[in-house]
């Protein structure tokens, strides 16, 4: 029961990093993403002036300026900035939500067979509800503020962070285990100095797609309903079929996505300091 | 033997573990012994017959499936707080830095974060690894791993001590002077030890007893008492003609064990 509730959503720690170039390829590297990008903004230019309906597709220069006039006039529900401020609160309450409660719980059924073999049936079946259909109950339930969008950014974390932590919470080395117990750990101490480290990278695996789909919550819950918000502005752009305004929309989130990977990265580099690289 | 309740005593302790097959494989049967308290036991025996086993039933890590393991008079059915165990495999945790690793056992126990760290640098220094304080275990040779594990260890101050070959990875002369160390620090602290080891020099010129045992399942074969006077220099006792003998004694009971234990493992594939 224990060994397939583990094989359910775990991420791969090793399948996480796309290298950087590095070395004597470095500038050729780049000088070929930056064509490639070129290549595809001009084509979609191109594409969207002569030969498709920009009303349906738009294109870069019309995505540009509808992203200069967000940035300098504000859109019709206000500043940029607050829209991008709500939805990352959202985002970010609903991460530190699922990652803390996913770890903690992850570990402890972990580390107890009982626990994990009465509850397994459980969260499997909690698992597999599709959970995007969960934000309109929230919305029901917490109503069209921010607890809702938390929510569902919430259930979209736990379930990535809480496989991945069980997982590693089961794979301390058996003999390392059995050298803490010689030298006299305590359940709890063995929990923070063993289990916790031991599994980091399992854990971190899961966090750095987890942050992704807390961004994903939090604006699936404002399409769902909201007054202010990414999500919201996207919902209102399909509204008045402003193709340029979901597009801009995503750019904003993409660029919001990377931060926190490059935020997340550096996190990671400090707790994993004593691994060989 | 002294009249006062042995440190260790097993009394026809037995296990008997699942196999691959979905049978049972039995590493121990009925071993018997007794170890007094600050005696030095080394143990040798073939390999896979059951030594690391043995250890692992001591400290409570596995319980026996037949007979009576006892510390100090009680039956062992969880760790004893008194128990110093040094593992065969490498079991220094990876994300602790080298003084934080030898610190651990005082912190576990309670000890300030200040002191444990004082006595922990001490550790180090004994140990000759002054300088790798900050070191995390993966920039360390396996050797100097070792060495992180055996002041781990002893800096408990256990009075029961399991060594399962400690000094196997290490060179030489290192190897002596960790002898020496361990026989100067043991001297001083009446702990009983029980030392596996495959070097029939060192279990000699460590021991007060060598136990030798069989070709799995592991049973004790035959004991032989080593009353060379102490305190010994390692370097030196190897020449003694006292020791020699002792060296041919243990070495044809245990030769037989080997033959046994390769022809087994062969006719297993
Ligand atoms: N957890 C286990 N499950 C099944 N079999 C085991 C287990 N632990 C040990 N054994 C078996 O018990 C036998 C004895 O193992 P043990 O580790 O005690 O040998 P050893 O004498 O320490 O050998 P070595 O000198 O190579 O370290 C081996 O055949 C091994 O396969
Ligand atoms: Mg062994």
């Amino acid at each position: 029961m224990a060994e397939t509730m583990a094989a359910e959503g775990t991420v791969r720690p090793t399948a996480l990093a796309v290298a950087a170039p590095t070395g004597r390829r470095r500038w050729p590297v780049y000088a070929g993403r930056a064509a490639l990008v070129a290549l595809w903004l001009g084509s979609w230019e191109l594409a969207g002036t002569y030969w498709i309906d920009p009303f349906f597709y738009s294109k870069p220069s019309q995505i540009a300026v509808k992203l200069a006039d967000w940035f300098t006039e504000g859109t019709s529900y206000g500043s940029i900035w607050l829209q991008i401020s709500y939805t990352l609160q959202e985002a970010v309450y609903g991460f530190a939500l699922g990652a803390v409660v996913g770890v903690l719980l992850g570990v402890l059924l972990g580390r107890s067979r009982f626990l994990s073999e009465v509850l397994a049936p459980f969260i499997k079946a909690a698992n597999a509800i599709p959970r995007i259909v969960l934000a309109s109950l929230f919305v029901i339930w917490f109503g069209f503020g921010m607890s809702s969008k938390v929510a569902t950014a919430f259930v979209l974390v736990f379930f990535g962070v809480f496989f991945n932590a069980f997982q590693g919470a089961r794979e301390v080395p058996k003999v390392i285990d059995a050298n803490a117990r010689i030298l006299g750990a305590s359940r709890l101490q063995m929990m923070l100095t063993v289990v916790l480290p031991s599994a980091t990278s399992w854990i971190l695996a899961s966090l750095h797609t987890a942050f992704g789909f807390a961004l994903i919550g939090a604006i699936v819950g404002e399409y769902t309903g909201a007054d202010k918000g990414l999500g919201m502005l996207i919902a209102h752009s399909q509204g008045t079929f402003d193709s340029a305004g979901i597009y801009a929309a995503m750019i904003i989130m993409t660029v919001l996505a990377l931060l926190a990977e490059a935020v997340l990265t550096v996190v990671e580099r400090r707790l994993t300091r004593w691994q060989p690289r | 033997m002294t009249q006062s309740t042995p440190a260790i005593r097993l009394d026809r302790a037995t296990k008997v573990f699942p196999s691959a097959d979905g049978g049972s494989f039995t590493a121990m049967r009925e071993v018997t012994l007794d170890v007094a308290p600050g005696e030095f036991v080394t143990v040798v025996g073939p390999t896979g017959c059951g030594k690391s086993t043995t250890l692992s039933l001591i400290s409570g890590l596995e319980p026996a499936s037949g007979g009576h393991v006892s510390v100090a008079g009680t039956p062992v059915t969880s760790i004893p707080a008194t128990v110093g165990y040094m593992f065969q495999q490498d079991a220094t945790l990876p994300w602790r830095t080298v003084v934080d690793n030898v610190a651990l056992g005082l912190r576990f126990r309670g000890v300030g974060k200040a002191e444990a760290r004082s006595r922990a640098n001490d550790w180090v220094q004994r140990v000759g690894l002054g300088g790798f304080e900050k070191y995390y275990p993966h920039q360390l040779s396996g050797g100097m791993r070792k060495r992180v594990a055996m002041a781990q260890t002893l800096i408990t101050e256990p009075d029961i001590l399991l060594m399962d070959e400690p000094f196997g990875a290490l060179d030489v002369q290192t190897r002596e002077l960790m002898q020496g160390e361990l026989l100067r620090l043991w001297a001083g602290s009446r702990a009983a030890v029980v030392f596996v080891t495959h070097d029939l020099t060192e279990a000699i010129a460590l021991a007060d007893r060598v136990v030798v045992m069989t070709a799995a399942p592991a049973t004790v074969k035959t004991i032989v008492p080593v009353t060379l006077p102490r305190p010994r220099d390692v370097d030196e006792i190897r020449l003694d003609p006292a020791f020699l003998a002792l060296y041919r004694q243990v070495w044809d009971s245990l030769r037989e064990e080997v033959e046994i234990a390769r022809t087994k493992g062969a006719s297993r594939g």
